[in-house]
């Protein structure tokens, strides 16, 4: 098998597999068999709305779920482990050492009393049993390879001395401490401003080249996905509703709410254009509809077919889709790019 | 690149550099702050000695005559209305009476006639004492309490707690002081009901002495701290950075210790420093259940014998204290929060 740019064939570092979250008591299947993988050195954008479960199914590699939702079904398996049935111990090793976590918003997502220097060391502390001198020094390091200059002086600053650039900087700093083999990063640009997301999006892209870092990113821009990824798992109300590369996402889109994302992104350089919106909104936990998903805000909606329950589909290699319609080849979109 | 312009190792400065400029600029922002809540503390102080000194000037009629009371002679009211300098114009009364206060002298009671501060300084101690030790209780019963229950939310020990604080809170001092000698002193001999002795005369007898009165003032303000506590712990703990701490490996006793607590803090130590000042009132009646003579039986008495010169001396002594113990929270805070440093 291989995947849609037709990289070599090798086992997953980490692979999803019809992973099902339930609300209990409102809504199960809150995010339902979702299935996926990142592979050594890939990226791979997690994309959608708000409130359709793709942070929640990043939170659920790392164990770190609210305590209102539960995992119900499916397996995650990272380096071969399962991370759902694995010891609170072997949990906690990998928390932070092979994967490490990267938060939006950094200013909430920092200790607000602890200095930047031992949030960064405490990782190593914490994994590699350094001494706190050492793990500082080592802090001080990476704080430089994440670009903040005047590394010891804001070894000993506070978050909320910092910008928020800066701030994003330190979470990344503490997420690569112990060189992991793959980093999530839960819209790690959503929180700041343009130009810094640019800076922060060029440090990732550094840090996975030179540490061969495989990446989930979960986000719901698609300028950071056609920037960054390699692959792309569209989910929409807890579904995934198509899974492929981004060229064939941005080409040749093989889900009506794809290419409808595709389609709401505005266009530089024409001035005053009706902007697209998908009409309606994506229904809330407990309301989602029997059928397709995303049945009720559809367009190309078909009741015979939509009202059902879709499966998931392998309509090219390595894209799959949720929709029957074009799993059967009575719907053929439309790409936002044409090739 | 810009990782390159800025994050080249020739921007870095020689280490030791900035440090010691950083550690500079964090020392003046520290003092500027305590001089600044020093100056406070002090213009509170001032304004409530004006308040003290008018509570003479505002009995109605002759304060004179009403301090000595209905059956005094036309010479002791003379007597009284010198000592307290009532002939002279207001303002120079309280010029008087405010200089004398900042060379330690509070003047004399009109009853014993020995000097005010003298009194209070004998009658402190066992107030200090007994006030301190209820503050350790509440912290260390109110504060573990509340810890529990925070990080338990909903099991048997947050349910227990939560029920043992809105006893606590419902109870009055001076009944848990009843019920604790009737418990501890009378159908258990074990401590003593009534009294206190100095420290001198041996650490045993005199935490025998301490303990119920101590426990008695104490148990409401560790029912207070051990609700807040649950609260701030409960709240701390859905926090983002509790999530990115348990997302780098952190659990246990490091969760707990360097990313719960130390915010949860917060708004403990106000809460602490507001009941500090409704323990020394707290004082009063504990110190009469358990037959202490103390401040709080001194100002009792100084007022059923409307002695104005002592009550103005305990009213300024306990402004003294209150504002002592909030500059102590305001100082805590700097050094738990580190926002508040350069505030």
């Amino acid at each position: 098998m291989t995947t849609g740019q037709g990289q070599p064939v090798g086992e997953p570092l980490l692979a999803v597999e019809g992973l099902t979250i339930d609300l209990p008591g409102r809504q199960p299947g809150l995010v339902q068999d979702v299935t996926f993988e990142v592979r050594k050195g890939r990226a791979v954008a997690l994309i959608g709305e708000s409130g359709c479960g793709k942070t929640l199914t990043s939170m659920a590699v790392l164990g770190l779920l609210p305590p209102a939702v539960r995992v119900s079904a499916g397996a995650i398996r990272f380096d071969g482990v399962d991370l759902l049935r694995c010891s609170a111990r072997q949990l906690r090793q990998i928390r932070g050492g092979p994967v490490g976590m990267v938060f939006q918003e950094p200013m909430s997502s920092l200790n607000p009393t602890m200095t930047v220097g031992d949030q960064i060391a405490e990782v190593r502390r914490l994994h590699l049993k350094e001494r706190r001198s050492v793990a500082l020094r080592q802090a001080r390091e990476l704080l430089t390879r994440v670009g903040i200059p005047n590394a010891d002086r804001r070894l000993r600053s506070y978050p909320h001395e910092l910008s928020g650039g800066m701030q994003q900087r330190v979470m990344i700093a503490a997420a690569i401490a112990c060189e992991p083999k793959l980093l999530i990063a839960d819209e790690p640009t959503t929180a700041l401003d343009v130009t810094i997301q640019a800076e922060i999006l060029e440090l990732l892209r550094d840090l996975r080249d030179s540490l061969e870092l495989a990446v989930l990113l979960v986000t719901h821009d698609l300028g950071v996905v056609a920037d960054f990824c390699d692959d792309v798992v569209v989910m929409y109300a807890g579904h995934i509703a198509e899974r492929t590369s981004v060229d064939e996402l941005f080409y040749r889109p093989r889900h009506p709410y794809s290419s409808a994302l595709l389609a709401s992104v505005p266009q530089s350089g024409r001035a005053r254009t009706k902007l697209n919106v998908i009409a309606g909104r994506v229904p809330s936990a407990g309301q989602f509809p029997g059928g397709c998903r995303f049945e009720p805000r559809c367009e190309h909606s078909v009741e015979s077919v939509c009202r059902l329950p879709q499966a998931d589909t392998a309509v090219d290699d390595g894209h799959r889709t949720r929709c029957g319609r074009v799993a059967s080849g009575d719907l053929i979109l439309e790409g936002a790019v044409r090739g | 690149m810009w990782i390159e312009v800025v994050g080249g190792s020739r921007h870095v400065p020689a280490p030791g550099s900035f440090v010691s400029a950083h550690r500079w600029t964090e020392v003046t922002v520290s003092a500027r702050m305590v001089l600044r809540r020093l100056g406070g503390g002090l213009l509170v102080l001032w304004l409530v000695s004006i308040l003290t000194f008018l509570l003479v000037q505002l009995i109605p009629g002759d304060p004179a005559e009403v301090i000595a009371g209905e059956n005094a002679t036309v010479e002791e009211v003379a007597r009284i209305r010198t000592e307290l300098g009532l002939g002279q114009p207001v303002l120079e009364q309280y010029l008087n009476w405010f200089s004398g206060i900042l060379r330690g002298d509070l003047g004399d009671s009109l009853f014993t006639n020995r000097s005010v501060a003298t009194t209070i300084a004998e009658a402190a101690p066992p107030t200090v004492v007994i006030t301190t030790m209820a503050i350790l209780v509440a912290v260390v019963i109110g504060v573990t309490a509340g810890i529990a229950a925070g990080l338990t939310q909903g099991s048997w020990i947050d349910r227990a707690v939560s029920a043992a604080a809105t006893l606590g809170i419902a109870m009055p001092s001076f009944w848990l002081a009843m019920v604790l000698v009737s418990v501890f002193a009378l159908t258990n001999p074990w401590l003593p009901a009534t009294g206190y002795v100095d420290v001198r005369s041996g650490f045993g007898v005199w935490l025998s002495h301490v303990i119920l009165p101590s426990t008695a003032l104490g148990l409401a303000t560790a029912a207070e701290l051990a609700r807040h506590t649950r609260g701030c712990v409960a709240d701390v703990l859905t926090r983002p950075y509790v999530r990115t701490a348990r997302a780098r490996g952190a659990s246990g006793v490091w969760l707990i210790r360097r990313h719960i607590l130390r915010n949860a803090a917060i708004p403990v130590v106000t809460v602490l420093g507001l009941q500090t000042g409704r323990l020394l009132g707290g004082a009063i009646v504990v110190e009469a259940v358990f037959g202490i003579s103390g401040l709080g039986s001194l100002a009792i008495n100084s007022v059923l014998q409307r002695d104005y010169p002592m009550i103005q001396g305990y009213v300024l002594f306990s402004a003294v204290v209150v504002v002592a113990i909030n500059l102590i929270v305001d100082l805590a805070y700097g050094w738990i929060n580190p926002k508040v440093r350069t505030a």
